[in-house]
């Protein structure tokens, strides 16, 4: 059998040598590159020290970012001086600290005398407890840990671990031990810290808190729902103002999350996209009409409007924003131009391309009935090329949205500038965790509302090209 | 006229009528609606920006004349320092290609599980489509900040942002080339036993190959730009460069880099366009 399949085989190849030929050239040539992009990969590989990400790429340094993104935290203070005198503050913020007299914040229930009456305790979330003392810290009842350590200061003021040399490795995990500080952190949502001069204790929690309403809001101990239920209610929770607006104005000037800034950059950003789309269209337009071979017998004319399409996209909006954000100072507007100016250039040169690739027999119809050039334009070539040029204008308005973040973030403000603004600031992740969130809601949102419309407008979701 | 019109041509009128005025109306709807978006935004503008539009206007070309201005002091020993950016540039085209094509072979294998023609699962194409989606929408600049703040400045939060960003937008282009392709290859390799991966070698591939290579060549040209960009935030190449000369206010090299950049932005146009032409130009 397999033996007349081979004669079969033999006989084809005699049969059509040329194609053979062919077929075993063209899988060389395919060999040939596909050598070649290896070569270049390995090359890329090592010139863009892709090697190095292992020793780049800090665990810690991540995980603790990806932490600040979902959870917050409390900071415990006790300086050993007066150990009475504990602090309780919200991430640490000097405004933020619970049990003040200006604020009607009591002390959360995790903190709290013990029972010999002595010690102050912190009860984490996993029941885990640190307990100040007025010479010690005693850190007790942490799962996983057979024992209890307790941490004292030495002759000379300095931390130790009592009883550290008779413990085993094992039992020393989570500890981080050096001369002017014993930390002990047995996972991510437990710190403790002694320093000579003070204990620092962080406590974390997962979520957003104070999302609606910040720390020293008068709505904050409601919950969004309750607080939307009170603005029907009568009574005032402030004199000052009616709950509606009080409602409003507090998540507006939230100071953890910022909603009113945060929201009003978003604004800008989407009014630079829309704005710019509408401005390359009005200015595609025409141009566009001017730079195709079926309307304009210049030749001069169309050339020279070709290469202005090729060098105002060609001209990136790297550029374009830099030379308007001269001109106009951080703003919408250099969004509005730069996104404008370069897509002039793209939808003109896609829109003249689309005007030369109509049907010539429409326009031929229309002239037979001897219309003038301007009608057989606006009645032949016109609804030809309508649905593309919308499809194309709103195709460009989502990949626009994306560009006038990345505009803003170069200084033209909007989102992409308090994006830039809040991973700056090295710790409000949650911020940033918040604004990545919103441009990532706001991109596909566009996304769908473009092709929502081209559906309901031209009747099919996907790109025309011609 | 006079004479009077059959019934059934008069109804034809009455409807044409009513279709002609429902699309005046809707037409009227959408222009509305256009005018209100255009003056919103306009007094969102105004109020947001910081200088004045009409100042602004006037101000547009002072910044492009005192570069020229400068470039134009220096005289014939301004092209060595053009040359002197080449280097920079060729840096920053690296993280482009390289990025692409990392890219490109992650958007393969996102189109392969999420095609409807080839996964039965159909989860699968739903996780898939929906990696696809986020990664797509996260502008690299997001992406590549976060990475920068993690790893400190080097071309790798570049490379990392413009690869996830390439995976997803090349791989929705891909997943609608291998949905699209047609389906009797695939069934005439079924029938004769093949195994999955060859149907997908000797059938799929050979169709949407020409096509894959066009859109990477596309988004090619697309990550020069993007690269460039990043580079204004710290990921090297002649993006830092820039923004560095802009702070220094060296004129004429601002002016210098712009122009490398500028050149290379339509060179690669032209050769895009050229070869993808040679791809598919022939049949579509």
């Amino acid at each position: 059998m397999s033996s007349s399949l081979a004669i079969q085989r033999e006989n084809i190849r005699k049969l059509f040598p040329d194609t053979f030929k062919q077929a075993r050239k063209s899988r060389l040539r395919g060999q040939i590159i596909f050598f070649l992009v290896l070569v270049y990969l390995i090359v890329g590989f090592f010139t863009l020290d892709v090697v190095d990400i292992p020793k780049k790429w800090k665990p810690q340094n991540a995980a603790m970012f990806v932490l600040d993104t979902y959870a917050h935290k409390d900071h415990v203070t006790m300086k050993w001086e007066n150990h009475e005198d504990i602090k309780i503050a919200f991430e640490g913020n000097y405004r933020s600290v619970y049990g003040r007299d200006n604020l009607d914040k009591s002390i959360p229930d995790w903190f709290y005398k013990n029972s010999d009456n002595v010690g102050n305790v912190v009860e984490f979330n996993n029941k885990g407890k640190a307990i100040l003392y007025k010479d010690k810290v005693e850190i007790v009842n942490f799962p996983k840990y057979e024992r209890d350590f307790t941490i004292k200061l030495n002759s000379n003021g300095k931390p130790y671990l009592v009883g550290s040399e008779d413990l085993v490795i094992e039992d020393l995990k989570g500890f981080r031990i050096t001369e002017n500080r014993v930390e002990f952190r047995p996972t991510l949502y437990e710190r403790i810290q002694v320093y000579p001069k003070k204990v620092e204790i962080h406590r974390y929690s997962i979520g957003w808190k104070y999302f609606w309403f910040d720390f020293s809001s008068p709505l904050e101990p409601y919950t969004f729902f309750e607080a939307l239920g009170l603005t029907f209610s009568k009574e005032r929770v402030v004199p000052e103002m009616s709950n509606l607006k009080l409602f409003l104005t507090e998540i507006k000037d939230n100071e953890a999350f910022m909603h009113g800034r945060v929201w009003w950059a978003m604004l800008e950003t989407i009014v630079m996209a829309v704005l710019g789309t509408m401005f390359a269209t009005v200015m595609a337009l025409p141009l566009s009409f001017l730079a195709a071979y079926n309307v304009t017998p210049i030749k001069a004319l169309r050339f020279t409007l070709r290469r202005l399409f090729d060098t105002l996209r060609g001209i990136d909006f790297l550029i374009w924003s830099l030379i308007f954000l001269r001109a106009f100072g951080p703003g919408p507007f250099t969004g509005i131009f730069a996104i404008g100016f370069t897509d002039t250039g793209t939808l003109g040169k896609l829109y003249s391309e689309a005007i030369e690739n109509t049907e010539k027999k429409q326009q031929e119809g229309v002239q037979s009935t001897g219309a003038s050039k301007f009608l057989q334009h606006r009645f032949g070539i016109i609804p030809q090329i309508l649905p593309i040029f919308v499809s194309q204008s709103l195709y460009y308005l989502e990949s626009n949205t994306r560009g006038a973040v990345i505009i803003g973030a170069m200084g033209a403000g909007g989102i992409g500038l308090q994006f830039l603004g809040a991973l700056g600031t090295g710790n409000d992740f949650e911020n940033v965790a918040y604004m990545a969130i919103l441009v990532l809601a706001v991109v596909i949102f566009m996304d769908r509302l473009s092709a929502w419309l081209r559906r309901i407008l031209i009747g099919s979701d996907q790109l025309i090209v011609r | 006229m006079t004479k009077a019109l059959p019934a059934n041509l008069e109804q034809i009128e009455v409807n044409l009528k009513k279709l002609t005025n429902q699309r005046t109306r809707s037409s009227l709807l959408g222009i509305a609606i256009l005018i209100l978006i255009f003056f919103g935004g306009t007094l969102v503008s105004l109020e947001a920006n910081a200088g004045s539009f009409g100042r602004g206007i006037a101000n547009f070309f002072n910044y492009p004349r005192d570069l020229f201005v400068d470039t134009f002091e220096m005289g014939w020993k301004y092209w060595p320092r053009v040359i002197k950016y080449i280097p920079e540039l060729i840096i920053t085209l690296n993280i482009a290609l390289f990025s692409t094509s990392i890219g490109f072979i992650l958007a393969i294998i996102f189109a392969i599980f999420s095609s409807r023609n080839l996964i039965r699962n159909k989860r699968v194409i739903q996780f898939t489509k929906f990696l696809m989606d986020v990664t797509r929408s996260f502008p690299t600049l997001i992406i590549a900040m976060v990475f920068l703040y993690l790893m400190g400045k080097s071309s790798l939060p570049a490379v990392i942002a413009i690869t996830i960003h390439t995976a997803g937008a090349l791989g929705k282009l891909f997943t609608e080339a291998i949905e699209n392709c047609d389906g009797k290859p695939i069934e005439g390799l079924s029938s004769v036993g093949a195994t999955w991966t060859q149907k997908i070698r000797f059938s799929v591939l050979p169709q949407v190959l020409p096509l894959f290579l066009s859109y990477g060549i596309l988004r090619l040209e697309i990550n020069v730009r993007e690269s460039t960009i990043l580079g204004f935030v710290g990921a090297g190449g002649i993006g830092e460069m820039l923004a560095a000369l802009i702070q220094w206010n060296y004129g004429a090299d601002v002016l210098a880099c712009m122009f490398l950049l500028v050149g290379t932005i339509i060179a690669l146009d032209y050769l895009s366009a050229y070869w993808r032409h040679k791809l598919i130009g022939a049949n579509q």
